[in-house]
């Protein structure tokens, strides 16, 4: 991806500071951030003037699921999509602060394809390529350089079988993907980004457009991947949040309110306006 | 409840209530007079627009087809059997030239401006108003250009190539508008999806965005293609208009710096020579047949491109 190696990363004071000396200071102001799978540190964002995100320290434990909620507008979905650089695609974004990855600063020593490839994402509308089941599968692992049909053939059925789907689907490879129906479609998405094997799982509302039902096996999905992937969702469902994740941070207005284990979370909140949120006071 | 709404003579009640004292009044429109007078004129317009394909159709046959003779497939012209069959060929060279310089710049240019562009950039309003202007340009004045540039200029005379880069000058506008439309039509969900499946922009616009914007790209092809198959007044000035295929055997790359007289050119010089107007009829029943299965050709070629992605 010449156009990404090219482009100066978007942070402050770059040329200033040492990257190596940057994540050791990090080691020694936090051990729990650079022991965690994933987390940001200081992080604030910008598109253009509007100051979307103030400050954000969070860490996201390995395989466990981290939930994001909050009221619409509350800078959960920006903060999901600063984890794999997708906001570099939206013009006027800047980014301040670390995002670290296995303890390593994310966005100074890893070029963005590698970190999409390890940060995968599943999108709020199912997005499957308009091609057959098997090449949206393949699709990552042929970016990646994978070719023999072998291997292929190997990756996409074990995929699939991750995301449950393999039954459902394994008569009609060859079959377009855009005629399955919206949960199915979902559901190869997820596992489409699970066949490059990544180490991080990013949700952004992957089940807001689906039927109940689809929902359910989505749901119970993330339950059964978390053995092996670390997953971060965003969701607007506080229930959802309540059934799957391990972990919740709570978002107002692009402050971190709180964040911590989801049943703390929700039965004995630290803050008021967590406390009004999850008893659906208001958002 | 449901029962009131599903019923149509209380649903109709419901939906009128509030004017219940006029009600005919929901009813009327269809058959007031303007009402009928538009809906007259809408059939009118129709059957005007079917009935000049028709009568266009139908008089070019009528006139065409008893001068379609063998002679008229001869491989040799002369004045004798104004032989459309070296303009046959010619124009599928000239048509194949055209476009082979004009479709890589052209879709190029369009994934500049749409994949790589800065979005809403000054440069790329500048582009696209250029594009537009060229587009709006009546060909004999590209022809004018052409006779300038190309032929005297760079002293390629009246010339196979010549011509062909004139018309790739007039239809790249067509090529770049109609691709730049197709690739703003592939949603950015498909984009988004592969950029974070770890792709590059290379890999993403050749693998996922060119695929889906193919069919519209294939519009626009076959628009110039018909714009170069149809064109005359821009190759009068630039590719002359002698009657023989240029001779790619003997001369090999040097052939195409011979003048060479497509089809369309051919059916001016017969028509306004005079001599051989039914032969005239009869090249264009010849050229609308090959328009025809050209289009016919680019569609197939792009329903097969289609299955195999």
């Amino acid at each position: 991806m010449p156009v990404e190696k090219t482009r100066p990363v978007s942070f402050a004071c770059v040329e200033e500071r040492d990257p190596q000396l940057d994540r050791d200071a990090v080691f020694e102001a936090n051990d729990s951030l650079a022991a965690a799978k994933m987390a940001v540190r200081s992080l604030d964002l910008y598109y253009k003037d509007f100051h979307a995100l103030h400050d954000v320290t969070l860490e996201f434990p390995e395989k466990q699921v981290t939930a994001l909620i909050g009221p619409s507008g509350c800078g959960k979905s920006t903060l999901l999509k600063t984890l794999n650089r997708m906001n570099d695609l939206v013009e006027g974004c800047r980014v301040e602060g670390d995002v670290l990855l296995d303890g390593a600063d994310a966005y100074r020593t890893l070029d963005p394809c590698v970190l999409r490839r390890r940060v995968g994402m599943v999108f709020q509308q199912p997005n499957p390529f308009p091609m057959s089941v098997y090449d949206n599968v393949a699709y990552g692992p042929r970016t990646h350089g994978v070719k023999r049909r072998a291997e292929l053939d190997e990756i996409v059925e074990e995929s699939l079988r991750r995301a449950a789907i393999w039954d459902e689907l394994k008569d009609r490879l060859k079959k377009s993907a855009l005629g399955l129906s919206g949960g199915q479609q979902q559901r190869l998405c997820i596992a489409r980004a699970l066949a490059v094997n990544p180490e991080v799982l990013l949700m952004d509302e992957a089940t807001s457009a689906l039927d109940p039902i689809s929902t359910a096996k989505i749901e119970e999905l993330v339950g059964e991947i978390k053995r092996d992937y670390t997953v971060i969702m965003v969701t607007h469902n506080m229930l959802q949040a309540l059934r799957v994740s391990d972990k919740t941070a709570f978002f107002l207005l692009g402050d971190m309110v709180e964040a911590g284990p989801t049943e703390e979370l929700f039965t004995t909140p630290k803050d008021q306006r967590t406390a009004d949120y999850v008893e659906g006071r208001f958002g | 409840m449901t029962w009131y709404v599903s019923n149509p003579a209380t649903l109709r009640k419901v939906t009128l209530g509030p004017a219940s004292d006029d009600s005919g009044r929901f009813e009327a429109p269809a058959h007031t007079t303007s009402a009928l007078a538009l809906r007259g004129l809408v059939y009118v317009a129709a059957f005007v627009v079917m009935m000049a394909f028709l009568l266009i159709m139908g008089y070019v046959l009528a006139n065409g087809l008893p001068a379609l003779t063998p002679d008229l497939f001869a491989w040799e012209y002369t004045s004798a059997n104004v032989s459309l069959m070296p303009a046959l060929v010619n124009t599928l060279l000239m048509a194949f030239l055209s476009l082979l310089l004009a479709v890589p710049i052209g879709v190029g240019a369009a994934i500049y401006l749409v994949e790589y562009a800065k979005r809403g950039s000054r440069f790329v309003a500048l582009v696209r108003m250029t594009a537009e202007t060229l587009q709006g340009i009546p060909s004999i004045i590209y022809g004018l250009f052409g006779l300038l540039f190309f032929v005297s200029m760079l002293h390629w005379g009246l010339s196979l190539l010549s011509g062909a880069c004139t018309l790739a000058i007039m239809v790249l506008p067509i090529v770049m508008r109609t691709s730049e439309e197709a690739l703003l039509a592939v949603p950015d969900s498909y984009r988004q999806g592969s950029f974070g499946l770890g792709a590059g922009r290379l890999r993403t616009v050749l693998r996922c965005v060119l695929p889906s914007a193919l069919p519209g790209i294939t519009g626009g092809v076959i628009l110039s293609l018909g714009r170069c198959v149809g064109e005359v007044a821009a190759l009068i000035f630039t590719a002359g208009s002698i009657a023989a295929i240029p001779d790619f055997a003997g001369q090999g790359i040097f052939a195409l710096f011979d003048s060479a007289r497509t089809l369309a050119v051919h059916m001016y010089v017969l028509a306004s020579e005079g001599f051989h107007i039914q032969e005239a009829y009869a090249t264009a029943l010849v050229l609308l047949v090959l328009v025809a299965l050209l289009n016919a050709g680019a569609s197939a070629l792009t329903k097969r491109l289609r299955k195999d992605n």
